[in-house]
């Protein structure tokens, strides 16, 4: 199973290296990790996504929640939350395949932010599923390098995860 | 006031009596503060030695040990000590110098990350950058590493911190920590359902782990499980929770346990886990093992409950608030009779194990050991087989066991022992250690004689390191490898380099004797028992 953790943080030097440490030890996944300030300067927000057995998602819970610099930990799955992560793609492109690059980008609502005469960068912010499959989807172009921000999520309005 | 001074002052206010440490110019002017102050610094030969005394000063007296170390090698040679304290959840509260602020992380002489190579196992740790920070953060230190589940807690402090002036001591009123909350009330509804599993039980079984003892629960749980005649078995970290002629008891839970607990918790209905973690040592397969049963796990670590096997009542909370409310509970009805009476057949199986026909029977000589000793001695086993025959046949009363059951540190015996005779100097304290664990803290014998420690030294010869030796046996048929050790040094020698009486016993014959006369000699002793090389702690 896939689980989104949502954590609070102290905002101190090397509590980043605390969270990450627990997982390896401990051999959690770290599906993606996303860090930052929340509205409130000394605290941070970690989206943590892993996957693995329901007993492994339990125990993620419990052991981050040991950690003194954790403030508060919810964690849901896909469905209770609004998810969403950014993704830079940086294609090689020629005259042949220019106008088809420009048709799925505008198909997958990505953007095209900046471009040379041979290379263009695409943005594209979605649902993780969706920037997989605007990934995909440029696979028969060359790509030059990909840089994500890994999922960043909130749990959806209306949506109580205490029950 | 400095930093230092601000240490040494906090120190004080948290009540400390006795550090174990060893000094280098990153951390001197601690040291230099503390001759200001009432509290005892024990110089010890080696750092890991310095966490492993207050351990076991920690152990007995039940307060905060306080290891305080220089940066770099000094801060390194710890870390064992504050894992073994770890995995044990043996509070300790280590300070380790620093070099200054400035040149953290341009690698100088004698830096390390101490803070960061630790991080795995301590409970919380803390590099200090500013020395107005030190009396709050000791506060929360002391106060993170005793409650909840104990833990090793470790404050880092630069040089330039422990010199710059503290314009003003301000010492908490309280701790305020709002990620930090433990629970130590077991929830109501969580204990009545207990109640109830009991009285459906027809064959309860208690377990106790060392989590009793952290908790100075042993009374509480012991006056439970009479109440309700549940029989009560214990995992090695939970020996001494029940004396072990009680007839409720049915001895160690494991795989190096007795036949009788270990049939027990297969034959139970209902199994509680007090203050235990269900490891591998104790349970080789929990999940399986726990089918159709019910189980209740009683821990005050959430994390615990749940990791190594599914439970079907847990309750978070302290195993002596718990059990101290379980007795105010409207009583239930447990027949146990029929149970106890299957269970003490088990117990009263002879031993299969064979003792050897020459030299020293281990197993006899625990017995005899144990049962010369005073009802309320303080028995320290090292690593190796020397804890299996301690801990296997050790007769309790009313005195504690002492050892490194999670880390299994080898050397651990001498400073833990050490320590608790500093923790309670009117106390007998024994030391029992194999050929192999004795040669990694021997150096402490220095310690020992200059803080005037009467402990008891016992060293079990057999010149091997006979726990490898013994898996080499069965795993590798007899291919041995890395277990001879020869060259041993004369231990006679040895005790006369540091004016220690020194006892030799070669037979069963002259062991009872022999054992009397060590107890009574007055001041430390060294006793060395020699044992058939190749004889095992499983037969």
């Amino acid at each position: 199973m896939k689980r989104i953790f949502s954590v609070l943080v102290e905002n101190r030097s090397g509590v980043l290296t605390k969270v990450s440490g627990l997982f390896a030890r401990r051999s959690f996944n770290i599906d993606s990790l996303a860090v930052g300030e929340t509205e409130n300067a000394e605290v941070s927000c970690m989206t943590i996504v892993s996957s693995g057995s329901e007993r492994t998602m339990e125990q993620i819970e419990k052991q981050l929640n040991k950690k003194l610099d954790v403030i508060k930990i919810r964690s849901f799955e896909n469905w209770q939350a609004v998810a969403r992560e950014l993704c830079l793609v940086k294609v090689r492109y020629n005259r042949s395949n220019k106008m088809e690059i420009m048709a799925t980008c505008s198909l997958a609502g990505a953007q095209i932010v900046d471009s040379s005469k041979n290379m263009m960068l695409i943005q594209i912010c979605d649902t993780p599923e969706k920037v997989q499959a605007m990934l995909e989807l440029l696979h028969g172009v060359s790509i030059v390098e990909v840089a994500r921000t890994g999922t960043l999520a909130l749990p959806a309005c209306g949506v109580n995860l205490d029950k | 006031m400095n930093g230092a001074q601000a240490i040494a002052k906090s120190l004080q206010m948290q009540g400390v009596k006795t550090v174990f440490g060893y000094p280098g110019v990153a951390i001197c002017p601690v040291f230099d503060s503390l001759l200001e102050t009432d509290i005892h610094s024990v110089l010890v030969r080696i750092e890991a030695n310095a966490a492993h005394m207050a351990s076991g000063f920690a152990r007995l007296n039940g307060e905060v040990g306080v290891a305080i170390c220089t940066s770099g090698p000094g801060a390194t040679n710890l870390i064992t000590g504050i894992a073994t304290a770890y995995a044990d959840s043996i509070p300790l509260v280590c300070i380790t110098g620093q070099v200054n602020s400035a040149l953290v992380g341009s690698d100088v002489f004698q830096e390390a990350d101490i803070t960061g190579a630790a991080e795995s196992f301590v409970k919380y740790s803390y590099l200090v950058r500013k020395a107005g920070d030190i009396p709050r953060i000791l506060r929360e230190a002391f106060y993170i590493a005793a409650s909840g589940r104990p833990g090793p807690v470790l404050v880092d402090v630069p040089m330039d911190v422990q010199l710059a002036e503290v314009k003003k001591f301000v010492w908490p009123e309280e701790v305020n920590l709002r990620t930090y909350k433990p629970t130590y009330k077991g929830n109501t509804a969580q204990l009545k359902k207990l109640m109830k599993a009991l009285a459906a039980s027809r064959r309860p079984i208690l377990c106790t782990g060392g989590g009793v003892h952290l908790c100075q629960g042993a009374g509480v749980v012991r006056a439970f499980a009479e109440k309700y005649n549940i029989p009560v078995i214990s995992t090695m970290m939970g020996i001494g929770t029940m004396p072990t002629q009680h007839p409720l008891y049915m001895g160690m839970l494991g795989n190096n346990g007795g036949m009788a607990a270990n049939r027990a918790v297969v034959d139970a209905d209902l199994v509680i886990m007090a203050g235990a973690r269900l490891a591998d040592r104790a349970l080789s397969n929990p999940t399986e093992l726990f089918k159709g049963k019910t189980l209740v796990h009683i821990d005050v670590d959430p994390a615990e409950i749940g990791k190594n096997a599914p439970v079907s009542i847990p309750i978070v909370g302290d195993v002596k608030a718990v059990f101290e409310e379980l007795l105010t509970m409207e009583p239930v009805e447990c027949t146990t009779e029929a149970w106890r009476q299957t269970l003490r057949v088990y117990r009263q199986k002879p031993s299969a194990r064979k003792a050897p026909e020459r030299l020293v029977d281990p197993a006899a000589f625990v017995r005899t050991l144990s049962l010369s000793m005073q009802e309320n001695a303080v028995y320290v086993a090292d690593v190796g087989q020397n804890q299996i025959w301690s801990c296997a046949n050790i007769v309790m009363r009313e005195g504690r066991l002492m050892t490194s059951g999670g880390m299994g540190t080898m050397g651990y015996a001498i400073p833990a022992a050490v320590g608790a005779q500093l923790a309670d100097p009117a106390r007998q304290v024994v030391a029992v250690c194999g050929d192999g664990s004795f040669q990694m803290s021997m150096m402490e014998l220095a310690t020992m004689k200059q803080e005037n420690c009467p402990v008891k030294i016992v060293v079990m010869n057999n010149g091997y390191l006979g726990m490898v030796r013994e898996y080499q046996q069965n795993a590798y048929d007899r291919r041995y490898a890395m277990v001879e050790l020869n060259h041993f040094p004369r231990l006679d020698k040895m005790a006369e380099a540091y004016d220690l009486p020194y006892i030799r016993i070669e037979n069963m014959q002259e062991m009872p004797d022999k054992v009397k006369q060590m107890l009574e000699t007055p001041g430390a002793v060294l006793l060395e028992c020699l044992i058939d090389p190749m004889d095992v702690v499983k037969n």
